[in-house]
């Protein structure tokens, strides 16, 4: 992933597997029209995690759901190996449904019941024709060793397993098809903290041996921190900074991000953190504040916020940041 | 299985002045059949006055079914079945919560103890206005006329700082944010003004934004009225912001207990170790060079409460177990002397 607005400088573009320009997703609802991803754009790397962090309804899985076309995108461009995904009839997208696949928040839900667990990965392999017969039993039979599963698990039903389990069943169906790109919402959030460990090794082990490039959806600061290359902040639909990980972290220049990161609990009682408490709600994405979206819970907001959307302004490499204060505000922080 | 003394009695001798709850050795059970399953069974806590205890567990451990034992709200065929929950009640008697009858119980909840639970519309009804929610409450338990009960109603809606409380008083619960609703359960909760009021994962359905101003809200109560707290949660990272003391529960049995700083600096169980140690921390598992190390997850996982193991119950996945800790359940152990744990080897950790 790269700043806007340096993609055409970047040397490297060949490592870019999906480029996303311009997502925008509105839903016509009975109170009127939700606008839950505005503008979005960011690259994702091949062989890279890329995180999305935010809150509630802040269109992380909106945004997710369109580049999959689960949900039709409004407007903006997804171009994944050269090909823009967004403009491709129905039946050319048949094909990239393989390359690019998703795995659900709710080991729970995300699972037939009906189904035994050689049935749901068998299903996947065979909508895209992949295998037959012997060869299909033992791409089964591989892929639960590959998730950390036994072959004789094949036979039983997702009620027969527990959600670190049933999170291991959804990603296997997911590898089934060798999928270039997963697009994880959530993945480990329903998990207790030991059973997360054990999916977050496995995502990792699949990164690296693999070469998967993934998108992880979390509203899970620590894990992402953890986990992720690249990580875009949304709030109300909208990023606010993005960048490396680690320059975020290290690093953080919006208001929201340094808010979100000062107030996410830490396992340390000895940690005594500058406290900034965000007043409020978030606001209703049916009624969404002028200028910046975020400017109603910032502290540091001025009149000028509700005149314009920010745009993003480079602070660092790769990373970049929505606030007409940036600038000013750097000064302010004491890290 | 030896069922506690039925004895519904003062108990002035078995609580030090300084505690307001002690479970000892808590069994409920869920009884089916001729299969029991052993949600709590051997539950040991102590709640001082005026603090926070967290209870801290994954899912499954028995926090809920604790909670709901306090109160005694449990769902059929759920029963206590052991031990004892000694509560200091607020003129100074003790008394047994596990054998007292229900008439007494139901002038105790609310009044004397209160619950905010995991399940939001557990306590809130959504066909009635907030208002009328927490006037009834007050009306349940003292004297007071609509008008007399409206103030106060309107007072609690302005002690969780909800703006516009008299506007809020009159709407739904449907009509309000998550965590605007969760400040109208603590309100609901603190409306009689309790000694203790648990609370089951009250901040876990929360955005961490919103999560924090809870917490700040809930220390600052505290701070003015002087409750105590029981805490359910299972994110470690909340209790290191909100607990004095802390209590692990594994496989329906509380396994640690201490005061917060001593429990993150130096575990004396296996399990919260390993809890610990499996939460990721890029400041521990990053390299300089940005490079992930893996996480050591705890291997195996968690027994089913239809089929607990005889000894410790962590031994199956415990690094330290020895054939010993297979036969003998542990018992609760000093591992210093405000720390307990049940763990035989507590010494080498
Ligand atoms: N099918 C839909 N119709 C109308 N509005 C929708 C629909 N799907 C999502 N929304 C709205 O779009 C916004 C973004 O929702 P989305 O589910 O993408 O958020 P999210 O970041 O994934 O949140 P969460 O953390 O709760 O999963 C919300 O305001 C939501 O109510
Ligand atoms: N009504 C019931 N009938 C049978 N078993 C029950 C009942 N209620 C709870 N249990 C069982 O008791 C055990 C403890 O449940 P409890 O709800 O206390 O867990 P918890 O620690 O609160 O978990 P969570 O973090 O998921 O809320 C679980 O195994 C659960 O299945
Ligand atoms: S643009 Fe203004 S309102 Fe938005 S975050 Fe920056 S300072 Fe706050
Ligand atoms: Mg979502
Ligand atoms: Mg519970």
């Amino acid at each position: 992933m790269t700043d806007t607005t340096q993609t055409t400088q970047q040397p490297d573009a060949a490592d870019i597997l999906l480029s996303v320009r311009g997502l925008s997703k509105q839903f016509s609802t009975g109170s009127g029209p939700v606008k839950a991803v505005e503008d979005i754009s960011f690259d994702v790397r091949r062989g890279q995690i890329v995180g999305i962090v935010g809150e509630s309804g802040s269109g992380k899985t909106t945004a997710g759901r369109c580049l999959l076309r689960l949900v039709e995108p409004s407007s903006g461009e997804a171009i994944f190996d050269g090909v823009d995904l967004f403009s491709l009839p129905e039946k050319a997208l048949r094909a990239y449904r393989r390359r690019l696949q998703i795995i659900f928040q709710d080991p729970y839900s995300s699972l037939n019941p009906r189904m035994r667990v050689r049935d749901i990965i068998g299903e996947a392999i065979d909508t895209h024709g992949l295998a037959k017969g012997a060869a299909r039993q033992a791409r089964i039979e591989e892929l639960l060793t590959r998730v950390g599963l036994s072959p004789e698990h094949a036979r039983r039903y997702p009620n027969e397993f527990s959600g670190g389990q049933r999170q291991r069943v959804g990603i296997a169906r997911a590898l089934a098809v060798e999928p270039e790109l997963i697009i994880a919402d959530e993945p480990v959030s329903a998990l207790d903290v030991s059973v997360q460990a054990q999916v977050l090794n496995l995502i990792q082990e699949l990164q690296r041996e693999l070469g998967l490039t993934m998108i992880f959806i979390s509203h899970d600061l620590t894990v992402v921190e953890y986990l992720c290359d690249e990580i875009v902040v949304l709030y109300l639909g909208r990023i606010m900074e993005q960048g490396p990980a680690r320059s975020v972290y290290a690093n953080p220049r919006h208001p929201y991000t340094r808010a979100l990161l000062a107030t996410a609990p830490v396992p340390d009682p000895t940690v005594r953190r500058e406290r900034v408490i965000l007043q409020g709600d978030i606001p209703s994405p049916l009624n969404p504040p002028s200028g910046c979206v975020f400017r109603t819970r910032c502290p540091h907001a001025i009149a000028a916020c509700a005149e314009t959307v920010p745009t993003r302004e480079t602070v660092g490499s790769g990373h970049s940041v929505a606030c007409i204060r940036q600038a000013e505000l750097v000064e302010t922080y004491q890290d | 299985m030896a069922m506690s003394t039925p004895n519904a009695g003062n108990h002035p001798d078995a609580l030090a002045d300084d505690i307001v709850l002690r479970a000892d050795n808590l069994r409920t059970h869920f009884i089916m059949g001729a299969r029991a399953a052993k949600s709590v069974d051997g539950v040991t806590l102590t709640v001082r006055r005026g603090q926070t205890l967290a209870v801290v567990g994954e899912s499954g451990s028995g926090k809920s079914v604790t909670s709901l034992s306090i109160m005694r709200l449990l769902a059929h065929p759920g029963r206590i079945v052991g031990g004892r929950l000694l509560y200091r009640m607020r003129d100074g008697g003790v008394v047994d919560l596990a054998t007292l009858s229900d008439k007494r119980m139901r002038a105790i909840r609310g009044k004397e103890i209160a619950m905010i639970f995991q399940e939001p519309m557990t306590s809130l009804n959504p066909l009635y206005t907030v208002g009328d929610q927490i006037m009834e409450m007050i009306r349940l338990h003292e004297p007071v006329d609509r008008h007399e009960a409206r103030t106060r109603a309107r007072r609690m809606l302005e002690l969780v700082e909800i703006p516009a409380p008299d506007k809020r008083l009159d709407q739904y619960p449907h009509e309000m944010s998550g965590g605007m609703r969760q400040r109208v359960m603590i309100a609901l909760a603190l409306a009689c003004n309790p000694a203790l009021l648990i609370a089951d994962e009250p901040t876990t359905a929360l955005d961490v934004t919103i999560q924090a101003q809870i917490l700040d809200l809930m220390r600052r109560l505290q701070r003015e009225i002087g409750m105590s707290i029981l805490f359910v949660t299972h994110n470690l990272g909340v209790v290191a912001e909100i607990a004095h003391e802390v209590a692990v529960m594994y496989a329906g049995r509380v396994v640690e207990q201490a005061p917060v700083h001593d429990l993150f600096a130096r575990p004396r169980h296996p399990y919260t170790k390993g809890l610990l140690a499996c939460i990721p921390d890029a400041k521990r598992d990053r390299a300089d060079d940005g490079t992930r190390k893996m996480l050591n997850p705890i291997p195996g996982s968690v027994p089913s409460v239809l089929a607990l193991p005889a000894g410790c119950a962590f031994a199956p996945r415990c690094p330290l177990a020895e054939p010993h800790c297979e036969t003998a359940p542990p018992e609760l152990l000093n591992a210093s002397p405000e720390h307990l744990t049940r763990c035989w080897r507590h010494e080498l950790l």
